[in-house]
């Protein structure tokens, strides 16, 4: 566009073949100028739209259910910092705890009491007890957590 | 390159006829005489309106409009988010130059006379519009939810309780309750980021149509030298040499709200507590200041009547004689000098500037 000025001047056309050096120079400062005051507004406003990280700490450590509150062959699914997660109790009465983010598009999955598994609902993804993905879409297992009893509470923890 | 810009005005000529808007841009003329300099402060709002646009719709998309999570979205903005320091203070600087430029620009149009005939229409809609910059600033006041914008929101909406018969019902449509809550501040933040821009846009349009479409308006004084020969007529093309020069302006005008915002970052305060007392020394935004200091002169009773309720009946008075003001001054459309709006406007000025010096010091 600021090449086009000179034409600006329809009663100047015959003088358009000879570029005038001082307007080019005009030109060329105030272009830059307006370039630099675009880029001025536009760069705080790109980094602003990027939101900051959330702080979480790397060790977490949450009080997923009580002692009892599952039976055998049952699971929940809690809260675990901004994530789901899902803590089982196997038939056998052992708990597990993973995260409940399905690898593969993160929907959140289910335990299915009927087929001892763990099942992501959206693309019939399966995840044995050990979290290891066993059929379907996901192509990773789920993290597994560490599961402690402290007296009556059932705490599941990550380490970093 | 030339061949290009050709072609494609042309394509777009042949789509939407934007040779008809380039004629109708094209059309109008800036008069040149010694009162030129106040035709860019219309400009000048609109320009300090499109950042309030701009950076509202950033400001956006970190606040939360609820009263456990108001304030500390605002603080995340000024202290986590990147540049929302810088964000949220020119969105607060700029209202407030804002308002100050639309006062300019309201008073400028009143002493050039500027809204005699055919211009009645474009000011009570610049009228209209200064309502909703007012409104603007006064539910946006509220949003950070801290304590003083907390007590100007309660002390604002109490007043509006003394309008005759439909008082108690304005206080609860504009709290959402019998108190200011966080029903209040939604309802505020769906006011100020919906309402008012929707019905300020349509104005806006209005207004400016008319003033491109009736062209700039010559004081009287002036048109009558150029009548009597003794001032040459002269004027420069609206598009594109004086939106130039209104560019010039607004780059200026940048300059001063980025050094203002990175200098005098916007204070948060503290966050409101609504069982809390108020603060000594609790008054409110600057543009308000002068009503503000009326109601505190009057007594509480004059007469029969409750003094706050005649301060607001008078300030409600004057507001719609400011608005129908070309209709009462017809006079002045027939090029007849009216002495008598001049001497009222400078009242006006007058007692708004001592009145406000007066709240301050």
């Amino acid at each position: 566009m600021m090449a086009q000025s000179d034409s600006g001047k329809p009663d100047e056309g015959a003088r358009e073949s000879k570029v005038d050096t001082g307007r080019r120079w005009v030109n060329l400062v105030l272009g830059t100028g307006i370039v630099a005051t675009i880029a001025s507004f536009i760069y705080p406003a790109v980094r602003y739209v990027i939101p900051p990280p959330v702080s979480e700490s790397s060790n977490l450590s949450v009080v997923a259910a009580k002692v009892g509150e599952l039976k055998n062959n049952a699971a929940k699914v809690f809260r675990f910092g901004s994530e789901p997660a899902i803590l089982i109790r196997t038939a056998d009465g052992n708990y597990r705890a993973f995260t409940a983010v399905c690898t593969h598009l993160g929907c959140t999955v289910q335990y299915r009491a009927d087929l001892h598994e763990v099942w992501c609902p959206c693309h019939n993804g399966m995840y044995d007890l050990q979290g290891r993905n066993v059929s379907g879409p996901p192509p990773r297992p789920l993290a597994q957590y560490q599961v402690h009893i402290q007296g009556e509470d059932i705490v599941v923890v990550r380490n970093a | 390159m030339a061949n290009l810009k050709r072609r494609t005005l042309d394509w777009l000529n042949e789509r939407m006829g934007s040779d008809g808007i380039e004629e109708f841009l094209r059309h109008k003329r800036v008069p040149i005489h010694r009162h030129t300099v106040w035709y860019y402060f219309g400009g000048m709002a609109l320009f300090l309106f499109i950042i309030q646009v701009l950076t509202g719709i950033l400001l956006l998309m970190y606040y939360r409009p609820t009263a456990s999570g108001a304030f500390e979205s605002v603080q995340f903005i000024m202290t986590q988010v990147q540049f929302g320091w810088l964000i949220r203070s020119i969105h607060s600087w700029s209202a407030n130059l804002m308002i100050l430029i639309v006062f300019i620009h309201m008073f400028s149009v009143f002493f050039m006379k500027a809204y005699r005939k055919p211009r009645e229409l474009t000011w009570v809609s610049g009228m209209l519009l200064f309502f909703i910059v007012l409104a603007f600033g006064f539910s946006g006041y509220l949003l950070p939810w801290n304590t003083l914008a907390f007590f100007a929101t309660k002390v604002g909406t109490d007043m509006a309780g003394f309008t005759p018969f439909a008082g108690k019902w304005i206080v609860e449509f504009l709290r959402g309750g019998d108190q200011v809550t966080g029903a209040t501040l939604t309802r505020f933040f769906g006011f100020h980021v919906a309402v008012l821009p929707g019905i300020a846009t349509l104005l806006l349009a209005f207004h400016l149509l008319l003033v491109q479409k009736l062209g700039m308006s010559v004081p009287p004084g002036v048109e009558k030298e150029i009548e009597d020969g003794h001032l040459p007529e002269r004027s420069m093309p609206f598009f594109p040499n004086f939106l130039l020069r209104d560019i010039m302006g607004w780059y200026g005008a940048l300059g001063v709200l980025g050094a203002l915002a990175a200098i005098f970052p916007w204070e948060l305060g503290v966050k409101a507590n609504p069982f809390g007392s108020a603060p000594a020394g609790i008054r409110p935004e600057w543009y308000f200041l002068f009503m503000y200091q009326t109601l505190k002169y009057l007594p509480s009773k004059v007469s029969f009547i409750d003094g706050e309720l005649l301060g607001l009946m008078l300030f409600g008075f004057a507001g719609a004689v400011w608005v129908i003001v070309p209709f009462l001054d017809y006079k002045a459309g027939f090029g007849r000098i009216t002495r008598f709006f001049s001497g009222l406007g400078m009242f006006v000025l007058g007692y708004i500037i001592v009145l406000s010096c007066l709240a301050i010091f």
